[in-house]
């Protein structure tokens, strides 16, 4: 039988932690992206985007992720193609991010008081210029922190991807613990990455929202 | 033999000394009101009497019961005297009749039909029997003031500490409030009272307390004090009114 | 593309499908009560409690936020036995729900303590209450009150986040449904018809909260 030694399985579990960064970063990034169209999809004057927009949010933050993976992935494999696994899990996790950002970004546009739509209005600015001009500005700065925050169940939502085949941290963990039967080092290693990962992104995220308060008291 | 001794009592926030050496005795059944201008220390003096501040320095003692640091002492002392607060303070969850019930149970162990007895008549006193099952939000402020009366009251306590009682208040609900407090001290109540009241003051106090800068300024009856302030600072003061 | 979609299957696997339910339901009540019950003793401990304890419950509260929950769960299951301590798949995921919960719930319960008023604290000690008893009798009700919504959408996310548990053969919904599509081959359907009971579950179980609130906070309006 071959010796681990802990520097072994550090090292084969901090190599599939790129693969955790990389998946994180892009559902993150894509997440956003389609956030922000289901965001504006959400807040539309128009009702059936409207409830289009919220019927998607109430599906995606209604039913597990888990489920969601599975389902892109059996059925992708339904249009006839082999799925690879970071297929499903990059599609599931845009989609189910998309969805909670979508919503956390119409709570900040909504935080801005009535009185700046009416301001912006009386100076004859149509909706969209509104939002360009006078809602987003202010809306984003205060959509930072909780978006940040975020993240963080972004890169634990990647775990999830392990059991439909990604190989990433924690599927790594898993095969690391069957080739050594340590799995409460294993384990514990694995806990500690993910909050070497998280942690920074929580901290900022509250010290953010701490710096945003403090400036709207001195308002 | 006074029921609140309060000796050479200190009391520093960081490196603002507040209190300097307050000497006070309250005799049972005495009625004193607290003046002075903002900032001179007499809210912070009421807490000390009532152990919600800790003091640096001299005692204070109610009936015996001194004011040491730990939850059993601060419990016999604040047995003896209650304390109504500037802004109510009444518990938003519970209706009037359980806001006076609460701490019979809790602190007391009476039993629930006799707390609920106790609470009507403490409701009663104070005018307020009608409103058993009303909750805080559905009061005017007077009215919540009152049940705040009440529900110090049903702890029984020897007297009472009120720290601006009014001042919360619309001017059209002063008098009702003052009115139960009148009644009270005519019962023989035990008072210490912060107050900008200055005519209820005069009628109704046996001693006026002028704090100035932390320290007894000046002491007496009503008339002398109103009347004929002996120092520059307590002339200034009422002029100032 | 001549993919039929096939429910057919449904009726045999029902009973299955039932008791993956009935888990799902059971780990949910069980880590919701006690879960939310550790994480009031945490958030009393962190805004109130004993100065020594306060890092421990920061510790245990940002180690768990900052973990996925099935690593948790793995560490608990497969890890703990190594110390003696072995568990039931059953247990073992009740367990990290609980241990999950609470310390989400803590950070929760703790926004609603710190944003009771001054003189609520001073009102109970000036009755001759102790610290405890103001924060049992005064406090914690309309702290309660003022984060429910915040709460109950946390422990919605907690029953979602459940699903893991199959994984280490736990016999929740999730089981159900991966035992079902081993035997059917049809894997998508199953998972549609399960996430859909996932849906239902999750939408019943914010009205049961939104009644457990009524029933809870007698006064709608809390101090602010
Ligand atoms: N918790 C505290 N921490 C620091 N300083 C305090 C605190 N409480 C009171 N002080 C300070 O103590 C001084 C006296 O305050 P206190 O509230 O006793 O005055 P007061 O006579 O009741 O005034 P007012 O008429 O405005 O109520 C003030 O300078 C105040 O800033
Ligand atoms: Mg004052």
């Amino acid at each position: 039988m071959i010796e681990f030694t802990l520097w072994d399985i550090l090292r084969n579990l901090l190599l599939a932690t790129r693969w955790t960064i990389l998946l994180s970063l892009v559902s993150f990034v894509g997440g956003g992206i389609v956030g922000l169209v289901v965001m504006f999809m959400r807040i539309s004057a128009n009702k059936a985007v409207a409830t289009a927009a919220r019927a998607y949010i109430e599906l995606f933050q209604g039913t597990p992720l888990l489920m969601q993976l599975f389902l892109a992935f059996f059925g992708l494999a339904l249009l006839g193609m082999t799925v690879p696994a970071w297929l499903a899990a990059g599609l599931a996790l845009i989609l189910w991010t998309a969805s909670f950002l979508a919503e956390i970004w119409r709570g900040c546009v909504e935080a801005i008081a009535k009185g700046q739509w009416e301001a912006s209005a009386s100076l004859g600015m149509g909706r969209i210029q509104q939002l360009r001009y006078v809602i987003l500005p202010q809306a984003l700065r205060i959509a930072i922190p909780p978006t940040v925050g975020f993240s963080v169940q972004v890169v634990k939502g990647t775990a999830l991807t392990s059991i439909i085949g990604f190989v990433e941290l924690t599927k790594a963990g898993t095969a690391v613990t069957n080739a050594t039967f340590q799995p409460f080092t294993v384990y514990g290693l694995v806990a500690l990455i993910y909050f070497a990962l998280c942690w920074p992104l929580s901290r900022t995220s509250q010290v953010l929202e701490r710096k945003l308060n403090v400036a709207h008291h001195n308002h | 033999m006074s029921l609140i001794t309060i000796t050479e009592v200190k009391k520093r926030f960081g490196d603002n000394e507040v209190l300097k050496g307050i000497n006070l005795d309250v005799d049972k059944g005495e009625v004193i009101a607290i003046i002075g201008k903002s900032g001179s220390g007499k809210s912070t003096l009421l807490r000390c009497v009532n152990g919600l501040e800790t003091i640096n320095d001299g005692s204070i003692s109610v009936a015996g019961a001194q004011l040491l640091p730990g939850e059993a002492a601060l419990k016999a002392l604040r047995l003896k005297i209650g304390m109504i607060f500037q802004s109510f303070n009444l518990f938003p969850h519970l209706s009037a009749g359980r806001n006076v019930m609460l701490s019979q149970m809790v602190v007391k162990k009476t039993p629930k039909p006799q707390a609920e007895e106790m609470a009507r008549r403490m409701l009663d006193r104070v005018g307020l029997l009608h409103k058993f099952d009303a909750y805080p939000d559905e009061l005017s402020g007077g009215q919540q003031q009152r049940v705040a009366i009440a529900r110090a009251l049903a702890m029984e306590p020897l007297g009472l500490l009120c720290d601006e009682i009014t001042s919360a208040l619309d001017p059209e609900l002063v008098n009702e409030v003052l009115a139960v407090v009148k009644e009270l001290a005519s019962e023989g109540m035990t008072l210490l009272m912060v107050t900008h009241e200055m005519r209820f003051a005069r009628d109704v106090c046996d001693r006026v307390v002028f704090m100035h800068e932390g320290r007894v300024h000046e002491i007496g009856a009503p008339d002398t004090v109103f009347s004929n302030p002996q120092t520059p600072e307590l002339k200034q003061f009422l002029g100032m009114l | 593309m001549g993919y039929q979609l096939n429910f057919g299957w449904l009726p045999q696997y029902l009973p299955v499908l039932i008791d993956g339910i009935g888990v799902t339901i059971y780990l949910m009540a069980v880590g919701a009560v006690l879960g939310c019950l550790l994480g009031t003793v945490c958030a009393w401990t962190r805004a109130l409690g004993p100065n020594w304890a306060r890092p421990v419950v920061v510790a245990y509260v940002e180690l768990i936020r900052n973990t996925p929950f099935m690593i948790q769960l793995f560490f608990i299951f497969f890890g703990l036995p190594s110390l003696g301590v072995q568990m039931s798949e059953l247990e073992a995921a009740t367990l990290a729900m609980i241990v999950n919960l609470g310390a989400y719930s803590c950070e929760i319960i703790r926004a609603g303590i710190q944003a009771t008023p001054r003189g609520q604290f001073e009102a109970g000690a000036s009755l001759a209450m102790t610290p405890f008893e103001t924060f049992y009798h005064v406090v914690l009700i309309p702290a309660l009150q003022r984060i429910w919504p915040a709460l109950s959408s946390q422990i919605v996310i907690v029953m979602l986040g459940s699903a893991v548990v199959s994984q280490i053969a736990a016999q929740d919904l999730s089981y159900a449904a991966n035992f079902i599509q081993s035997r059917n081959f049809r894997a998508f359907e199953t998972y549609i018809v399960s996430t859909l009971i996932y849906l239902v579950l999750s939408i019943l179980l914010r009205q049961v909260l939104a009644g457990i609130g009524w029933a809870l906070f007698p006064k709608r309006k809390a101090a602010r």
